[in-house]
């Protein structure tokens, strides 16, 4: 690991001064970018055809050419099975040539292919998958994670909602790895920032039936209920729990909620709940512009608005590929080496890419609106702050990952 | 059990164009082709078919020739590929180390499962393996060093024997090849020795093996324990291969996957789970841009198996050889 981190300084050193003699050096010819990701399954709204054609719409709007070679796009379904993301992503490397494979909604899946890419010294970005793990103890060099993480949905809401009155916490959590470490964090900063948990419950996956959990909930007398869940499991506690009466009493915080969530749920249940989320389409002019461009795409059957994941990945490609044109080459060490020293100035963010590969950027704390209030379609949250990347995610100097470790 | 494979078992005398050569001719082709295919596809893809097909024809020893359903087949493969990920992650054992170490563990678990679960017999047995298989994948998602849904992630391949280094595809494939060979071997030569006979007169009749003086419950054990064990192996096999173990191996899709192989194929024939094997993970891998819809695709080809033919491939296959009019 400290070879691939003093690999990474010298082609640092390299490649920084312009204009490198590298010459324009594109392997085989094309650019070819893998997007791996949910096509069917739970997060097929989140992600799924969405991310595809985000994809897409980069490339499109990059010009459809990179140094005057070809980029093009090709897409697998990873069936949120490891097994399969790894063998389709191993396929790739060696039998068709893909210099990236993106997105990767789903921790294991992610977690799977990012060993099998720096064994080949191909590049990794995500933009779906939650884990702190990925920039932390388990990071590579050739891997950046895009969008959100654990620690910045658990600091992010935690944080804020203890801040702004909800001193009380009770968690309903999934009873998993991702479901427990998210609790843990969300734990940590609700009593750092001077909250109290009142108590936790854990539920299996993939539960239909959350009255005993929510029922628990209810009785602690806690202000605010963390839902350290996902997918279908949260949006059956938020059904349940306005079933139950428990949302006018108590606040929900939802710790992982996408957009399509809540088009899903619909306002009259999910209203007042808080979330964190890297991007909100109605927040600028900027964000507006390309998510109704998104939106309009004829691609896009659902005309659903872009989620966070399928934005970030939008910008994730179009920075890799200003990446490759900047380093005169599709070299993954030199590719990597020039994404981490240039800023990200865009419409979804702007930010630095670490040495660990995190993306650190502005993140927003938002709460569901009214029906009432709503007044056009998907108009659905109110910024209620902006946390500052510093705030939003874990420093460089506290990460697990040995590629952080200055020397 | 009334299965198409007693048939051939009572006509075993009767080959059709099926001759002691040919057979031999046959095997050996097989085997060159095993060697020869690595350079035309791709041959991680061919290590995950050597694997399953090892999972497959072990299933088959228990299912074809003794007669007994295991519903919870999975827990073995499973459980020897985290134990395998873990002593060289964590432990730093070299592979061939490695493979023993799950191995091991899976055969010590046929031990018990088995034990248990040979006291009844048809459903009862099935459910019984079905209930262990739960328990062992509730483990899997809640012990710390599984690491739950992200799964045992970057185990290294190490240097077998401290002399091939493992990195290369190829030499991998012929590490695996040699492995599936042997436990290839050891499945055939169990089914053609006289334990083999037993076993399958225990899947016959099983009063009347009883009452000829076979202690019939010590023979089912040692079928299971034996294909318990070489599920292991292919389990830790195949984690070496994709440097992962995850949730996937131990969850009961897998149980039953591995039926749909050996039915597919042929069950009680000796080739016919690995061709089931073949079949099933190049439609979960080839088809995979079609989603879940695989599962449809992969239920419908069931179907249309079982209703069209009863025996399998291998086993029609078989079936026509023997009675061919020369």
């Amino acid at each position: 690991m400290r070879s691939f981190a003093s690999l990474l300084m010298a082609t640092m050193l390299l490649t920084l001064p312009a204009a490198a003699p590298a010459a324009d050096k594109v392997s085989d010819g094309v650019v070819r970018i893998g997007v791996l990701t949910d096509m069917t399954g739970f997060y097929s709204d989140l992600a799924g055809p969405g991310s595809v054609l985000a994809v897409q719409m980069a490339v499109a709007d990059f010009g459809g050419t990179v140094l005057g070679k070809k980029i093009e796009v090709v897409s697998a379904d990873h069936q949120n099975k490891a097994d399969i993301a790894s063998n389709t992503a191993r396929k790739w490397f060696d039998e068709n040539q893909v210099d990236v494979v993106v997105d990767m909604v789903n921790s294991g899946t992610a977690l799977a292919v990012m060993p099998v890419a720096a064994e080949k010294k191909r590049i990794t970005l995500l933009s779906g998958p939650a884990t702190t793990a990925i920039t932390g103890e388990k990071c590579t060099a050739y891997n950046v994670h895009y969008t959100y993480n654990n620690w910045s949905l658990a600091n992010g809401t935690g944080r804020e909602v203890v801040k702004n009155g909800g001193k009380s916490w009770f968690f309903i959590t999934a009873d998993y790895v991702f479901g427990k470490s998210l609790e843990a964090d969300t734990a940590k900063v609700v009593e750092a920032s001077g909250g109290k948990v009142l108590g936790a419950v854990r539920h299996p996956q993939s539960s239909s039936d959350f009255s005993s959990y929510l029922l628990q909930a209810q009785a602690s007398g806690a202000q605010v209920v963390g839902m350290a869940n996902a997918g279908a499991d949260t949006i059956n506690t938020i059904k349940q729990a306005a079933e139950f009466g428990l949302t006018p009493k108590q606040t929900l915080a939802g710790l992982l909620v996408f957009i399509s969530d809540i088009h899903s749920l619909g306002l009259g249940i999910a209203k007042n709940m808080y979330l964190t989320t890297a991007f909100y389409w109605d927040r600028t002019d900027a964000t507006r512009t390309w998510s109704k461009k998104f939106q309009g795409h004829p691609d896009n059957k659902k005309k659903a608005m872009p989620t966070m994941v399928q934005a970030g990945l939008y910008s994730a490609v179009t920075h890799y590929l200003k990446a490759i044109k900047a380093a005169g080459t599709d070299d993954a060490d030199a590719v990597i080496a020039r994404m981490k020293a240039t800023p990200v100035d865009d419409f979804f963010a702007k930010g630095t890419i670490g040495p660990d590969g995190l993306f650190r950027h502005d993140m927003y704390l938002v709460q569901v609106k009214t029906p009432e209030a709503s007044k056009y379609p998907w108009d659905y949250y109110t910024i209620v702050k902006t946390i500052p990347a510093a705030e939003a995610f874990p420093s460089v100097e506290a990460q697990a990952c040995p590629l952080a470790v200055k020397k | 059990m009334s299965v198409p494979g007693i048939q051939e078992s009572r006509t075993a005398w009767r080959l059709g164009i099926i001759t002691p050569g040919r057979k031999r001719a046959f095997f050996i082709a097989m085997g060159l082709l095993g060697l020869a295919l690595p350079l035309a596809v791709y041959p991680v893809f061919l290590m995950n078919v050597l694997c399953m097909a090892l999972f497959a024809s072990a299933f088959n020893l228990l299912l074809g020739y003794t007669g007994l359903l295991s519903f919870g087949h999975a827990a073995f493969l499973g459980s020897a590929g985290y134990v395998t990920g873990h002593v060289l992650k964590a432990w730093g054992w070299p592979p061939e180390a490695g493979l023993l170490a799950g191995t091991l563990v899976a055969t010590l678990l046929g031990l018990v499962i088995g034990g248990l679960a040979i006291r009844r017999s048809g459903i009862y047995f099935a459910m019984i393996t079905l209930g262990f298989a739960q328990m062992l994948y509730f483990l899997a998602v809640q012990l710390p060093f599984t690491g739950g849904e992200d799964g045992l992630q970057g185990i290294p391949r190490g240097t077998l024997f401290g002399l091939v280094p493992l990195d290369r595809p190829l030499t991998l494939y012929y590490v695996v090849y040699a492995i599936f060979l042997l436990g290839f071997f050891v499945i055939y030569r169990t089914i053609h020795s006289p334990f083999g006979h037993v076993l399958r007169s225990i899947r016959e009749n099983e009063p009347r093996a009883l009452s000829l003086g076979y202690d019939v419950d010590r023979y089912k054990l040692v079928a299971f324990v034996i294909s318990a064990g070489l599920s292991g192996l292919a389990g830790s096999t195949k984690a070496l291969v994709l440097q992962f173990a995850t949730l996937t191996d131990s969850h009961w899709h897998k149980s039953g996957e591995v039926v749909l192989m050996t039915l597919l194929g042929g069950m009680g024939t000796v080739m016919g789970p690995s061709v089931g094997a073949l079949v099933v993970v190049t439609m979960d891998n080839y088809l995979s841009g079609v989603g879940d819809w695989v599962t449809v695709i992969i239920g419908s080809v069931f179907v249309v198996g079982v209703l069209a033919f009863r025996r399998g491939f291998v086993g029609e296959a078989l079936h026509l050889a023997r009675n061919f009019p020369f």
